[in-house]
């Protein structure tokens, strides 16, 4: 399943590129890409556990960069 | 500006003045600030005062990071740096030395502060640009109720068979066809096309225009989802997502130059520390190195220059679908189009008239026997002729030759050879490349008139200046050799392959594809109709006049909203300089961070200098990707 979220208060770019790479080391993701331009993410991930997996990706972003939310 | 920039902007404004002012009594008194009260803790309370106004977030979000387990954070870095410079200067305070480095600590963060707005700003205004652009979201529809009253609606609500009022002024917020009215329309945003569209009773109306002049009603032909203006939508706002290969070198870059440059610091510190036992000079440049070590600058400034490559794209109706279709376009060298509606209108026009005596009086023959045929091939003559047309003829279609038009003594004879041939009428054969029409009256031949599906007035224009940027360019058609040869003649390209079936279209671009060289990119442009197979399978698919088509959207790497050819090498040389820049940026930063970072293992550059190099790249580099966006 593939979906799209916005990220809010997503300020560097360089930040982009870390959560981008923690995600992507995520079991389960499959695909993963954080523009920082757009704010956008686009994440590709088993169907089966995508709600688990989204947890994991919010506590990820969190560690990076704690203000910056997930936008459902 | 947003409330965070203005805010900081305050910020940075307040702590710079305070700065300078300390600054410059710290100069101008002899013996400094510490003079004054001749102890070292005067400037280091006045300064921290200072630092504390401009640093306190990045020194909350150091500590916070780090307990997050981010170790080579850009806010630790900046954080070891200048409290290591204010540390060292307290070493000196406390072993009676000149105290000097306070300043620079402030400094330092100062300039960071400035870094970071300015990128803050730069990304939030061209996001901005870009949005603005695509301001084409209908926030509600007009939905006409039963008793014959509008009310305001979400769009979503609205579905397929409604009728909607659209006022002028307003947005045209779902597809349709007007069934009542008639006004212009403004299409700039979907287009880029600045003279307004007319429309009336029976055009289709596309939602993202602005109707411009008076009201009209709209029958709506698709829910929202699956309008127009929700298909551009999510194309824009998914675009960049996928990246470009600069763009993944520059993060990959970025993940290793971070430990690298810290470790080196450490190196720096440690190992000429301990031979020469000169602790401050050598802890003092591993800072330096610390003030260069963010490479936030670099991160920023590759994918600001993409987005300013495809929001420039986009002011001209070309929607290019990510930063690698950007990339790869500006490599593209072979341009395969295909022929009827891409390179030609796709539809039919008189191309010649061959008269016996009058060639007015054959195109008024020829429009009185095809008066109400449907054929394009009549509506070709109709339209040519221009004038009313002769009613009260008797007309009979004779099959597969042509048409007879009889009024009193009078005999039309308007046809293919079939129908000379049949009526005995000796006639002079047209030789040219089309549908011929002879046209005879009473027996006696009159003329012909060639037809043909003529090319667009920009596609000999285009075709040559594809050819000039040493691009091949090649045509497919499903017409004979003769026909195509002669469109590749008349229009320069390259080569061509006719007479294929559609489904040999495929075959013959995965031909070239496997032919080709690796550094070759392939460009297939078509219509959008039929075409989605090739698209997907070449390197880049460009879909030409997309808006209302939704296939072409989807299969397309670049879809040109306005069936105009020119938008192709336009697109080239928007795509070109956003790489040219995109290099520039890279190799600027990467040599002046490097420069930096020699010059103050030597103790050439001090603090300042790092400092201002490393905010001044950010600066140049985004001003720089801002470039992208002017002009074409």
């Amino acid at each position: 399943m593939k979906k799209n979220y916005k990220l809010e208060n997503l300020d560097c770019a360089n930040c982009a590129a870390k959560m981008e790479r923690l995600i992507a080391k995520i079991d389960g993701v499959q695909t993963v890409s954080i523009s920082f331009m757009t704010q956008r993410m686009s994440i590709e991930a088993d169907d089966m556990r995508f709600e688990e997996i989204m947890e994991q990706v919010a506590k990820a972003c969190r560690k990076v960069e704690p203000d910056c939310k997930i936008i459902k | 500006m947003s409330k965070k920039e203005k805010k900081n902007l305050i910020r940075i404004i307040v702590s710079l003045g305070l700065f300078l002012i300390l600054f410059i009594t710290d100069n101008l008194l002899e013996g400094g600030l510490s003079s004054v009260v001749d102890s070292w803790l005067l400037p280091f309370f006045l300064y921290l005062f200072v630092y504390l106004i401009i640093g306190y977030d990045v020194l909350w979000r150091a500590v916070r990071n780090i307990f997050n387990g981010q170790i080579f954070d850009e806010n630790f870095l900046m954080c070891v740096a200048t409290v290591g410079a204010f540390a060292l200067a307290v070493y000196r305070g406390i072993n009676g030395q000149e105290t000097e480095g306070f300043d620079e600590a402030c400094a330092v963060l100062i300039f960071y502060q400035v870094g970071e707005w300015f990128q803050s700003y730069a990304t939030g205004k061209s996001r901005k640009s870009i949005s603005e652009l695509m301001d084409i979201r209908p926030d509600y529809a007009n939905l006409l109720l039963n008793d014959g009253t509008a009310e305001k609606t979400d769009p979503s609500d609205v579905r397929v068979g409604d009728i909607i009022l659209i006022n002028p002024g307003e947005k045209v917020p779902l597809d349709g066809v007007v069934t009542e009215g008639a006004s212009a329309l403004d299409t700039k945003a979907l287009t880029g096309e600045s003279l307004p569209r007319e429309v009336n009773t029976g055009s289709e109306v596309i939602s993202g225009c602005v109707n411009l002049t008076s009201q009209i009603k709209v029958r709506v032909t698709k829910e929202f989802y699956d309008s127009t203006v929700s298909k551009i939508l999510e194309l824009v706002e998914n675009a960049s997502g996928q990246k470009s290969k600069a763009e993944n070198f520059i993060t990959k870059f970025a993940k290793y130059y971070t430990p690298v440059v810290c470790g080196t610091a450490l190196l720096l510190a440690v190992i000429p520390g301990l031979i020469t036992r000169n602790w401050s000079t050598w802890v003092y440049r591993a800072l330096s190195f610390l003030v260069v070590s963010c490479p936030c600058a670099l991160v920023i400034s590759v994918p600001l220059s993409f987005f300013a490559g495809i929001g420039a794209a986009s002011r001209y109706g070309i929607l290019i679908k990510g930063s690698n279709y950007l990339e790869k376009f500006s490599r593209a060298n072979i341009f395969v189009f295909d022929k009827t509606g891409t390179l030609t209108k796709g539809n039919f026009a008189v191309e010649k008239i061959s008269p016996e005596e009058n060639a007015d009086e054959v195109i008024r023959l020829a429009a009185i026997a095809e008066h109400h045929s449907d054929h394009p091939i009549a509506k070709s003559i109709r339209a040519y002729y221009g004038k009313e047309i002769e009613n009260g003829y008797t007309l009979t279609n004779v099959a597969g030759a042509g048409v007879i038009a009889e009024k009193g003594d009078n005999r039309i004879y308007c046809g293919n050879e079939k129908l000379m041939e049949m009526n005995n009428i000796p006639f002079v054969k047209e030789n040219g490349i089309g549908t011929v029409v002879y046209v005879a009256l009473n027996g006696r031949f009159v003329g012909s008139v060639l037809i043909c599906d003529q090319l667009k007035t920009e596609t000999g224009q285009v075709i040559g200046a594809l050819n000039d940027m040493g691009c091949r360019t090649v045509m497919l058609t499903g017409d004979n050799e003769a026909i195509a040869k002669n469109v590749a003649a008349e229009t320069g390209l390259t080569g061509y392959k006719a007479s294929l079936l559609p489904q040999n279209k495929v075959e013959e671009v995965e031909k070239m594809l496997s032919s080709k060289k690796q550094k070759d990119v392939l460009c297939f442009v078509g219509d959008g109709i039929n075409d989605a197979p090739v698209l997907m399978r070449s390197d880049v698919g460009i879909a030409m006049g997309g808006v209302g088509s939704d296939a072409a959207i989807e299969a397309s790497d670049i879809v040109l909203m306005k069936d105009d050819l020119r938008g192709i090498p336009l697109a080239k040389r928007i795509a070109k300089k956003t790489m040219a820049i995109v290099f520039q940026n890279i190799i600027f930063s990467i040599v002046v961070k490097i420069a930096i970072l020699v010059l103050s293992a030597f103790g050439i550059a001090n603090m300042w200098l790092a400092v201002f190099g490393d905010v001044g790249v950010a600066v140049i580099a985004i001003l720089n990707a801002m470039r992208v966006n002017t002009k074409y």
